[in-house]
């Protein structure tokens, strides 16, 4: 599988276009700031280490991808930005403030939709506001607002049980960004998606994107995925967590089912590949080749 | 389908076979009864005894056994006078279906034999009333505290522990305690139901709670939701709908303590009027009220069902439920859930 033959451009290359752009981002004001961030669990063989120590700067509407695989600490770190979790050290400052506990500065998608059952679409994007103490008819032509922007307006009235996974998505996104975020954090939110579901929701949400004053930090494990919606990628590893690598996304925006196959992304892609998997190469080959005996015939091969 | 697709695991059966089998699940057992009570050869150990001929110790109506009646008429016609006559009757416990059916409606309009025991709507009025404040009292403190120590561990810990213990405790034991406290009217039956009910209302509501979703809570969390807030706008609604199921089945549990309660100090209510007719024999009538015990617990417990599809519109057609009711085939879906929450509330609980 080896992609060398086909002479790809070096994933840190940028177009003038794209380099552009990276520096009006980085212009911008900071609206995250994390610090040294990191988290250890106590476990009955000592202590584990979920993270090392990490810093992150995500600037005003900005797009950041955290990927890695299972067990880099990815899920926890944003569950300790979200205020979910406590965080063993190092601190996180929204707007330049230091937050400790959940918020509705940050708001959350989570890959299990955690819709409330007992109300209805409109009610659930309801929620946060009246958490706010917002008068009930504005927030009811502003919960309207945000099923029209999801394009589920035809379902206001609908209890979450009814809906697809895509839609009861839909409905969690414009919930959280109902409640005006500074950040939108988002937890695999495509992970339980099949997927032509993900394909459509990764473009519905770079079109929310665009039209709604909000900075994303997105975590997947899907490469593709990465490539396809992030300026920035933040690559972790696994055993400890760690931060292996931060890459600025040199595919242009905007982004366009067509572009999976440029050559930019395609080394990105590449390059993703190697910083997750290359890792564990050594490891993962030896599992690879299970010890079976033979039960089929000799001739009877199947490839 | 032949009889093997019918006994397939998880078959679903067609709804006309389903309603059929709902009939013959009540028939057969009242087919036993009726064969037992109208076929003469069957079972019938007495005789009823119609005229006395020449033996002495023999009244008309008068029951006795068949063995001794035989013997009987043998001995009389040994001595030349006329036998006895009489024909074979079930002991006086075991009334006919039909005598049962027509005591269900007549005791209503049969008036009490004194002037000073209750009408039959008097005595199920009393019992109910019994119940109702019992289940409410209960409910005033049980559900709230049930909710509180399913919602934070410091007050699981603080009051669950010692509500564990004392629901072994048999609440008839207390009857004499709630007696010579309450004395001898209404308030040691209602006590010894709220004893009986309060403790397991505590723990299974406690754990009911438990199992909402702590996804909820983190979503609300993130949505800007604290405090007293949470509980009330996240925990409890999530909770509501199977507080409501526990409800239903504690219900049904407060009547069975009804009886031993109505025991204790005067005796009242439906165990009055049971106790009572046993007294004067009239047994179509014990059964006859035995039977509107169920009646009304069904019944209350249908409508109970009924009335959670309007108030919990986003619990109806769950698919989870769906799968349940394929593998458990209903021959109503109220009954069947009904026996399919207890069995898992009696899982939990154990």
């Amino acid at each position: 599988m080896s992609l060398a033959p086909l002479n790809l451009p070096d994933y840190r290359e940028k177009s003038p276009e794209v380099a552009a752009r990276f520096k009006k981002i980085g212009q911008r004001p900071v609206v995250l700031n994390v610090r040294d961030l990191h988290k250890s669990f106590e476990t009955q063989e000592g202590p584990k280490v979920a993270f090392e120590p990490m810093s992150l700067d995500v600037h005003r509407r900005e797009f950041i991808c955290i990927i890695g695989p299972s067990g880099c600490g990815k899920s926890t770190l944003i569950r300790i930005v979200a205020g979910l979790e406590g965080a063993s050290g190092g601190e996180i400052l929204i707007d330049g403030h230091p937050v400790s506990g959940p918020g509705p500065d940050r708001g959350m998608v989570f890959q299990g939709y955690t819709l409330f059952p007992w109300r209805t679409v409109k009610q659930n994007i309801m929620f946060g506001m009246e958490m706010r103490g917002r008068a009930r008819t504005n927030a009811d032509v502003e919960a309207r607002q945000w099923l029209d922007m999801v394009g589920l307006s035809k379902f206001e009235k609908a209890y979450p049980h009814e809906l697809s996974g895509g839609m009861k998505q839909r409905v969690a996104i414009a919930r959280a960004l109902a409640n005006e975020p500074r950040i939108l954090l988002m937890d695999e939110p495509f992970g339980a998606l099949d997927a032509l579901t993900r394909c459509k929701m990764q473009n519905y949400l770079l079109q929310i994107w665009k039209k709604v004053e909000v900075t994303i930090l997105f975590i997947t494990h899907d490469l593709e995925e990465a490539c396809y919606l992030a300026d920035r990628i933040i690559v972790m590893g696994a055993n400890p967590g760690r931060v292996l690598e931060v890459i600025d996304n040199p595919v242009p925006r905007p982004r366009r089912t067509e572009q999976l196959l440029s050559p930019e992304f395609i080394a990105l892609k590449h390059r993703l590949d190697e910083l997750i998997h290359g890792a564990s190469a050594g490891e993962s080959e030896e599992e690879e080749r299970l010890p079976m005996i033979k039960l089929t015939e000799a001739g009877d091969e199947v490839e | 389908m032949g009889l093997r697709d019918r006994l397939g695991l998880r078959h679903e059966l067609p709804p006309r076979l389903r309603f059929v089998l709902l009939v013959f699940s009540f028939a057969l057992p009242l087919g036993a009864w009726c064969l037992v009570s109208y076929v003469p050869w069957i079972w019938h150990p007495l005789i009823h005894v119609t005229d006395p001929g020449g033996a002495d110790d023999y009244l008309p109506g008068m029951n006795v056994e068949r063995a001794v009646f035989g013997q009987e008429v043998a001995a009389v016609v040994k001595k030349g006078q006329k036998p006895p006559e009489g024909y074979r009757v079930n002991p006086v416990y075991l009334p006919p279906p039909g005598k049962v059916a027509v005591a269900f409606v007549t005791a209503f309009t049969t008036p009490p034999r004194l002037p000073s025991e209750p009408w039959l709507y008097q005595s199920l009025g009393q019992s109910i009333r019994t119940i109702f404040w019992g289940f409410v009292i209960s409910s005033l403190l049980g559900v709230p505290l049930g909710i509180l120590c399913g919602t934070y561990r410091f007050f699981a810990r603080l009051q669950e522990p010692f509500i564990e213990f004392f629901r072994y405790l048999p609440a008839p034991a207390f009857g004499a305690l709630c007696v010579a406290i309450l004395g001898i009217d209404d308030a040691p039956k209602v006590a010894i139901i709220v004893i009986g009910t309060f403790f397991q209302q505590v723990l299974i509501i406690a754990n009911t709670v438990r199992k909402v979703d702590p996804a909820l809570i983190e979503a609300a969390e993130t949505l800007g939701a604290k405090g007293w807030r949470l509980m009330t706008s996240v925990v409890i609604p999530a909770a509501l709908a199977d507080i409501y199921t526990d409800m239903r089945i504690l219900l049904g549990w407060a009547w069975t303590y009804l009886i031993i309660a109505e025991v204790f100090g005067t005796m009242s209510g439906i165990t009055l009027f049971i106790v009572l007719q046993g007294r004067y024999l009239h047994y179509e009538y014990v059964y006859a009220a035995i039977a509107m015990i169920g009646v009304i617990g069904l019944t209350t417990d249908m409508t109970l069902a009924w009335l959670a599809g309007a108030l919990f519109p986003w619990k109806r057609r769950r698919s989870g439920q769906r799968r349940r009711a394929k593998m458990f085939p209903p021959p109503s879906a109220a009954l069947a859930e009904v026996t399919e929450n207890a069995v898992n509330s009696l899982g939990s609980n154990a």
